[in-house]
């Protein structure tokens, strides 16, 4: 039978929306989910892990080195918590996609990264060429399977779960080479693009920062979240963690609306599993409208405004 | 201070990618392929740091078949000072890559490893860290800026929650992020001169590397179509469509 350790991604406190995504992925590989918080203190955050429907168990491996998250610190632990279980996954953020392979390297195991289904305890989905081909693979068992989980493929789990929480101690040597400088985080509070039922998105079309209002204002009105095409974020009309694409942030929301974004395919892979897409361009040719469920050509500027003022 | 650059070719970003009707992968031959855009972006970074005196020797790297070759030509092109090509055909995973860029980098002695944070054929996203795992080095990847102060490097990082510093000390891994810098474009003396640098051919088995057992590839499909849907004239449209599907 499996037993997956699922590693838990927390901040301030609190745990991470991606967490519960990550259990589903481990509760369609089934047996046991085993889910580890690695904190200064994992109290708090364990208490919420504990509540998620098909957890088995929480594991909290407490220490002062464990405060900044940091893939250096955290990797050697994981190496010797993941001894005896069949799986190991991480949630598929920058927090998993950059930890993960280090302790696949360091267990001699080749990763899954993207897990996008599981077709049975070894055989998994994932996407390739910014989701333009999708592959099944074939993992060994031996010594275990570790992956990323792709979040905007899986829903998250239930609460209502009881899970015993219990703290782990491991024997690791953490090295004191990386060193946490700081955190830049946005601040708002609008709905988190990653987790948002509707996102509104703005393009290079949008020409500034201050034009960036229009996107905002409609965002507020929908109480959406919203997104940037890679150009407004590198002509810094935005800032970076709003991308939406291959290499930004993967999205499902139920309502995606694209307003002055052309729809390049790098783009494309970041809202493919959006359930409803709307595009508003003024090119009636735009890629966008070949994948938009909706589509109004017209100026966002005039079109825009409009729209906020109706719903 | 010398920098190892790990480059891979791969099918480039333009190309509408076919998956090949017998699932057995995509198409890949005759279809245009170039340095993974990442790996420029690194390459750019190590050249702007030579230029600034930081990095004195720039060594560009890949694994890969025999037309790996023109990649490494471009490398050299931007201004890598030689390349090591470990020539190995065939499918390469990214551990196995890994453990022959870190034998590499070791045997060099190098104090910067520069990658791209991800190729974008396999997405994997992998490499770089598992380099930096291999060799218990500091690892700071999706860069999106980097300064190099003697044995330190300070690197600011784009997360999801927005930008992160940390401070490493080298020898050390740096991924690129899209935003790290502007990939020059490479200009027709460079090209030529680049064909005269030196490329030293290495294998797994010359840095006493053995492939392991890795990830089968069983099917290869092509995702599900989203059907064009339809184009409504006015807002009022737009908002009637939406109420009508239950979304506003
Ligand atoms: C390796 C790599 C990775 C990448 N990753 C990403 C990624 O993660 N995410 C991403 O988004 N991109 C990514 N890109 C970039 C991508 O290829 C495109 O360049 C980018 O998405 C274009 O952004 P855009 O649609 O805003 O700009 P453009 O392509 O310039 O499109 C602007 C659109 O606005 C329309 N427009 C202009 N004025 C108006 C107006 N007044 N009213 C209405 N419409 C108007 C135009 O018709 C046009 O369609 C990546 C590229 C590479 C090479």
């Amino acid at each position: 039978m499996s037993k997956v350790l699922v590693i838990a991604q927390h901040a301030d406190g609190k745990l991470s929306a991606a967490v519960s995504k990550t259990v589903s992925a481990a509760v369609a590989i089934g047996g046991e989910v085993v889910v580890a918080v690695f904190a200064v203190d994992g109290a708090a955050v364990a208490a919420e892990a504990a509540k998620i429907a098909g957890v088995t168990k929480v594991l909290t491996v407490n220490n002062a080195a464990n405060e900044h998250l940091l893939a250096a610190a955290l990797a050697p632990q994981i190496v010797e918590l993941a001894k005896g279980y069949s799986h190991v996954l991480f949630p598929g953020t920058t927090f998993g996609k950059d930890l993960a392979p280090r302790v696949a390297a360091k267990l001699d195991v080749q990763q899954v990264s993207d897990i996008m289904a599981v077709n049975s305890p070894t055989s998994f989905d994932r996407p390739i060429y910014a989701g333009n081909a999708i592959t099944t693979v074939e993992a060994p068992a031996s010594p275990l399977i570790l992956g990323t989980v792709r979040l905007a493929s899986f829903q998250a789990a239930a609460q209502g779960g009881s899970a015993a929480v219990e703290s782990a101690s491991v024997s690791a040597t953490i090295p004191t080479h990386t060193r946490f400088v700081n955190l830049e985080a946005q601040k708002s509070d609008r709905p988190e693009l990653q987790s948002a039922n509707r996102v509104v998105s703005g393009g290079r079309a949008l020409a500034s920062s201050e034009n960036f209002k229009i996107i905002y204002d409609l965002a507020d009105k929908l109480r959406a979240g919203v997104g940037a095409s890679r150009a407004a974020v590198d002509s810094g009309y935005v800032p970076n963690d709003m991308q939406v694409g291959q290499t930004g942030k993967i999205i499902a929301p139920e309502l995606y609306i694209a307003i002055g974004i052309s729809g390049a395919i790098q783009h494309l892979a970041g809202i493919k599993d959006a359930r409803t897409i709307v595009a508003i361009n003024k090119d009636a040719e735009a890629p966008i409208f070949e994948v938009a469920d909706f589509g109004l050509v017209g100026d966002l500027f005039q079109v825009v405004p409009e729209l906020t003022g109706k719903v | 201070m010398k920098a190892l650059v790990s480059v891979k070719r791969a099918v480039d970003y333009n190309v509408r990618i076919q998956v090949k009707p017998d699932g057995s992968g995509v198409v890949t031959e005759g279809v245009k392929h170039s340095m993974n855009p990442f790996d420029e972006i690194a390459m750019e970074e190590a050249v702007r740091l030579k230029e600034k005196g930081k990095i004195t020797e720039i060594i560009a790297i890949t694994v890969g078949g025999a037309k790996n070759e023109e990649t490494l030509r471009s490398a050299l092109a931007f201004g890598a000072d030689r390349a090591i090509h470990i020539k190995e055909e065939g499918e390469i995973q990214p551990l196995t890559a890994a453990k022959a860029l870190a034998a590499a980098f070791k045997k060099e002695g190098a104090q910067v490893f520069f990658a791209g944070k991800q190729a974008i054929d396999d997405d994997a996203n992998q490499t770089g860290q598992m380099v930096a795992s291999l060799l218990d080095l500091p690892q700071a990847t999706f860069a999106s800026k980097v300064e190099l102060d003697g044995n330190k490097a300070t690197v600011t990082r784009e997360v999801d929650a927005g930008l992160e510093t940390l401070e490493v000390d080298l020898p050390a891994v740096i991924t690129a992020d899209l935003r790290l810098n502007e990939p020059r474009y490479l200009k027709l003396p460079d090209i030529m001169k680049a064909k005269k640098k030196p490329i030293d051919v290495q294998s797994f088995s010359s840095l006493g590397v053995t492939p392991g057992a890795g990830l089968k590839t069983t099917k290869t499909s092509a995702p599900p179509k989203r059907s064009k849907g339809i184009v409504v004239k006015t807002v009022d449209e737009l908002v009637a469509a939406l109420k009508g599907k239950g979304l506003l």
